[in-house]
Order: structure tokens, then sequence, then C-alpha cells
């Protein structure tokens, strides 16, 4: 290219951020299952062990707990953990030292002590791997005050997100869907710094808002494509940031569409879906023209073959028609 | 400082009566605290040190200000042997602003930046992987600092414990676990939760040094510490201490003492830990009367001091409720 634009995959975009980080700062390092000699469970991290060294891309046991512990414990002591863990899936081995540590420890200590931690991990469906490998739980994260919960869905945020939540003093938490590392795109040279604060408008639309983040975003694009093909435009909304959310951009949003469906591959019973259509409630019900729409994943624990996973899963086809439903009524 | 200096506790007269000292401080803290607890004045858990105080006193003169601490939800006499004001953990009992963790964490969550001292940790085993990642940091920022992480015997049933030794002794950092076995999780005999209940065989299944001290002898926790904290500071990875002792008093203020015979109480306050070096130090000429009146008489002083510095506190207001959720510039 040559206006500088370049040819990038999303794995190969974190691994950039991660390899800079490294440069950047002496106190980062990287820890994790495999991360090192094997190269990363999705393949990410290959590479960095060579050019790094074992002292900073550190081989961790099969033991989330201890390790993400110790990078809770090592941020306490002064340095700028990034920790891995293989899928959101095996955090819940690490969920104590998250919830109970990472996310206490500032208030509990009265301010004294900070958790500059960052956890960068899998989440989501689509490549057969059942229900013990598949599952969306960054909602649930996104429910506890003192986390920072992300989840970069472009190849910019891929790229640039690490670095502000590594500036970030407090715990912050990275989502990957795991369809999006083999997605491959066009970085322009003067893309980022990005910011870990604020949603952003995708696709401008006046006719329904469509609310999403990470895996789906690209999901939610293809549907507001068709639909514009049939004459109606959304306005697709990356929420990027699930903790704390971006409640304005919403509203705006929905004030000028007066139609909302949000678009989630966690489950609808008690998620992150349903405390955005709360505060699309709260905030813009008397410039509502319908009521909020979901697309959620089927109450079910994902299941192996294709078929039925991806039956589980939101798709383009529910997107357009709960756009049409708002539109009806 | 040489290192047999620094492995052996100074038996000088003035090195005993600071250490009955520290354990009357203790002592006579948490018994206050029992009274104010009555008075509704400290509310919440409550588990008090009582009967374990040589582990925390003994323990601390091994360690240097550069060190890091954890500790866990039983950890007045930590925080106090350790250097935190005890205005500022009296106030903490209170829950006033003025508290050292602002009144936030209470008794379980006592904190200090100025000491090094990382809670008051109140899940059982959860201190230990944070002990296993400030070594980290030591260890990767060239420093000589130790953490040292206490913990009950309890903790050796969560994975987490395991976990740890495991990954201390693989990566050999500087890590000092002291894991006070006072026989009882709870209300749950070691013998009915542990199918091996020596816990310093199952540090050394890790590669993980490990004695048995008794932790009802100061003198005894003190040297055990300074000598294998010697071996920490020299490279030699973690080490395991296992200070077998015993909590004279209920687990919490909630606690009807059901599962234990009042006979064995009895029995193990025959070996309290003050007592114990009182007699000790009579029997070599080195404790008056006059000592024990003038520690008793200090203590007093700063017990009442601190009472009156958590009256005195004010409770901090409610618009700072959600204050130091996040870091401030950050918390959008």
């Amino acid at each position: 290219m040559t206006n500088g634009t370049r040819e990038i995959t999303y794995r190969d975009a974190v691994r950039e951020a991660i390899r800079e980080a490294l440069l950047a700062d002496p106190r980062v390092f990287l820890m994790g299952e495999d991360v090192g000699r094997y190269g990363g469970c999705y393949a990410v991290t290959k590479g960095l062990l060579d050019e790094f060294g074992p002292e900073r891309v550190r081989d961790t046991p099969l033991s989330e707990s201890a390790f993400v512990g110790a990078g809770i414990g090592a941020a306490l002591g002064g340095m700028r953990p990034i920790v891995e863990i293989m899928t959101v899936n095996f955090s819940l081995l690490a969920l104590d030292q998250i919830v109970n540590n990472a996310a206490t420890i500032r208030h509990m200590s009265g301010g004294q002590f900070a958790v500059p931690l960052v956890i960068r991990m899998a989440t989501g469906a689509g490549r057969q791997l059942a229900a013990q490998h598949s599952h969306s739980l960054e909602g649930w994260y996104a429910h506890i005050p003192g986390l920072k919960v992300v989840t970069p869905a472009t190849l910019e945020d891929a790229r640039f997100m690490l670095a502000a939540a590594l500036a970030d003093p407090n715990p912050v938490l990275i989502f990957e869907h795991v369809m999006l590392y083999n997605r491959i795109g066009m970085l322009p040279p003067d893309a980022g710094p990005v910011d870990i604060r604020s949603a952003i408008v995708r696709r401008l639309g006046k006719d329904v808002t469509l609310v999403t983040y990470g895996g789906t975003l690209f999901k939610t694009l293809d549907a507001a494509e068709e639909l514009s093909k049939e004459g109606i435009e959304g306005e697709v909304i990356d929420l990027r940031v699930l903790r704390p959310l971006d409640t304005e951009t919403v509203l705006a949003s929905v004030a000028k569409t007066r139609r909302a469906v949000i678009v989630d591959e966690g489950w609808r019973s008690g998620s992150l879906s349903a405390e955005i259509s709360a505060r699309i409630m709260e905030g813009a019900f008397w410039e509502l023209d319908a009521p909020v729409g979901r697309v959620c994943s089927a109450e079910v624990p994902i299941p192996y073959p294709h078929h039925l996973e991806e039956a589980a899963l939101p798709q383009p086809s529910a997107i357009i028609a709960a756009a049409k439903t708002t539109l009806v009524s | 400082m040489n290192d047999s200096h620094a492995q052996k506790p100074h038996l000088s007269r003035e090195h005993l009566l600071a250490l009955l000292r520290a354990m009357v401080r203790i002592r006579r803290f948490e018994e206050k605290c029992a009274e104010l607890y009555q008075q509704e004045k400290i509310r919440g858990f409550l588990h008090l040190y009582i009967g374990e105080e040589a582990i925390a006193a003994g323990a601390m003169q091994a360690l240097a200000p550069t060190d890091a601490v954890v500790a866990t939800y039983r950890e007045h006499g930590h925080a106090l042997a350790r250097g935190v004001s005890m205005d500022a953990v009296m106030a903490e009992m209170y829950g006033k602003a003025e508290g050292c963790s602002r009144g936030r964490g209470g008794s379980m969550h006592l904190f200090d930046a100025a000491t090094r001292f990382y809670g008051g940790n109140a899940i059982v085993g959860g201190g230990l992987p944070l002990a296993v990642g400030l070594a980290l940091a030591e260890k990767m920022d060239k420093r000589d600092g130790i953490a040292a992480c206490f913990f009950g015997e309890g903790a050796v049933a969560e994975g987490e414990f395991h976990e740890c030794l495991n990954l201390a002794e693989l990566w050999r950092l500087p890590v000092l676990f002291v894991c006070e076995n006072n026989l009882y999780a709870m209300g749950t005999r070691l013998e009915r939760s542990e199918s091996q209940p020596d816990i310093h065989v199952k540090a050394q299944s890790y590669n993980v040094p490990a004695e048995v001290v008794d932790g009802m002898d100061v003198v005894a926790v003190e040297a055990a510490t300074r000598r294998v904290c010697a071996a920490i500071r020299s490279g030699g990875g973690p080490a395991l201490l296992e200070c077998r002792t015993y909590r004279f008093r209920a687990h919490s203020m909630f606690d009807p003492q059901l599962y234990r015979d009042k006979a064995e109480v009895e029995e193990w306050k025959h070996r309290d830990p003050i007592e114990r070096l009182a007699s000790w130090m009579r029997g070599m000429g080195v404790l008056h009367d006059s000592d024990v009146a003038a520690i008793e008489a200090e203590v007093a002083a700063e017990i009442e001091h601190g009472v009156a510095f958590a009256e005195s506190g004010h409770w901090e207001p409610i618009a700072e409720l959600t204050r130091e959720v996040y870091a401030a510039e950050f918390a959008q």
C-alpha cells in the first residue's frame, strides 16, 4: 500500500500490541498457560518467548487461581502484568482472585493499593468446541464494581486497546472473541491510540439502533447491510467497553432512531443485554416507538455439532427479524 | 549484618522484654476489642488471635521493612506486630475514616501501605497467590525483599495452597509461608478434613523446605523464622513453617464452640505463650514484677489512646461511598 495502510489479522494485531508493551515498559510481562514455548493456544503470542526470554514471557502450570492471583500480587508489587487465560470458561477457576481480590483491594484498602493488572482471555463460540470452551461470560464480569471489561472487535481496537488498558491503574479484562482471531483487514498508518471509555457508532442509520460488541459486531453489520437493501437504515453501536458502560452513546442513538435491538452472544436471562435494555428504559422510555428487542444465544450450553451451535448463536437473520419487529409495532 | 547475626534471636533482656510486650499488646488489644464488641462499638465479624500471639510477634522479628506481608481475617496481631499504628487499627475496627483502611475493610481487612501490609484476606487460601505475586515482583525487579504469607491450617484444603506452593517452588520465589495450625478450621478439626494431617509433609511433596515449630514459644518461632528467612534471602526459594498453636477464644463472636471440649481448651491454656515466656524469663532472673507492671501500663495507655482516637474519628460522608472503587481519574 502506498499510503502505509497494511493488511493484518486480528491475531497479529494483538501480538503487535503485546510486543509493543513489552518493549515500552520493563515492568510489563506476560504469563499464562502455553504462552511461551507453544506460542499461545490461539497462536497469539508466537515468537515472543524467543524475543523476550522466559522471565518476561512466562509459561505457567495449569493453576489459574495461582497465576491470576500472582498477577494481582505482582501488580501490587509494582509490575504491570499481562495475564492470559486460555478461555473465559477456564477463568472460572480464578474467579476468587478476580472478584474477591482484583476488584476489591483498592476499595477495601481505602485507596492505598492499586491493581494495575490486565487479563486477556478468549471468549465465545463458533469453533465447535462444545460447552466448556465456548461460552460468553464477559457479561458476568461486567457485573463487578472495581473491574473494567473491554471487548475489542475491530483490528484497531485489537491493536491499541492493550496500551490503554496497561495505562489504566485499574484491573482491566480484555475479551477476544475466538472467531475474530483469523479476521483480516486493513490497518491505516494513523490508526490508534484508542480509549477504553466510550462506545462508538460503527454504522450510521436513522431507523433502528443495533447495540452490540465483540464477536457479534460483524454479524450485526452484515444484518444492517441487508436491512439497508430493504430501505431500513440500522445504526450500529459497538459498545467496546462493557464496564463502565457508555450509556450516553446508546441513548443518543435511541433518541434519534426511537427503536433499539441488542445483540449479545451471552444468554438472555440476567444478562448484559438485560442491563442495556433497562438503561434504555430508564433513560429513553418516552422516546421509544417500540419495545426494545434482543437477540441472544439460546438458553443452552453451547452444543458441539455445527448446525446446533449455529442455531444457538445470534445470526444476521435473527437480527434482521428483530429489527423489523421494532418497525412494525 | 552478617548471616549468623541475622539468623539468631538476641536473647538479651531487652529483646525478650520486647517480645513479651509485643504479645501482651496484641492480647490486651483484642480483649478490649471483645469488650467493645459487646458494647456494639465493633460490629460484623471479630476473629480473635488470643493464644496465637507468639507467631506474629516472633515471625515479624525476622522481617525487614521492605518485605511484604499478607495475612488472613484473624490478623489484628499481625498488623500490630508489623507496626501498623494501634490508633489506625482501632479506628478501622470502628469503621471510622481514620482507620488504616479508611473504614472500608473493618476487622478482616486491615491494610497499610507504609508497612507493606497487604491485608486482611477473608477468603481462606485467597492470600497465598497474592504473596506469590508480590514475591515475583521482588524477584523480577531485582529487589531483595521477601513476601511473608500467614494462613491457617484450614487453607491447606484449598486448591490455592497447592497451586501456590508448586508455583513458588517452580519459580524459586522468595515466599515465606507461615501456616498457623490451630487445629480447627472454624469447627472442623484437622484430622476430620485432611488425609495427611502433617502439613509440613505436604509442603515437602512440592520440594518446599518445611519445618514444624512450637507456635506457643515465641523464641522458637523467631529463631525458626530468622533461619528460614536467611535461606530464602540467599536465593533458596520458598519455605514453609508449620506453627502449632491453639485459639483460646471462639472462632468468631458467633461461635458457641460445640465442637471442642472445654478440657482441651484449658489444657492448651497451660501453654499460654505469654505466661510461658514470662515464667521462663523469671526463671532466668530477667523479668521482674515491675517490668510486667510497666508493660501493662504502657499497653493500657496505648489502648486507651486508640479507643479515644477511634471514638473521636469521623464517619466517611455517604457522598464518598463510591470513592476508590476505581482510580479517580480513570473512574469515568
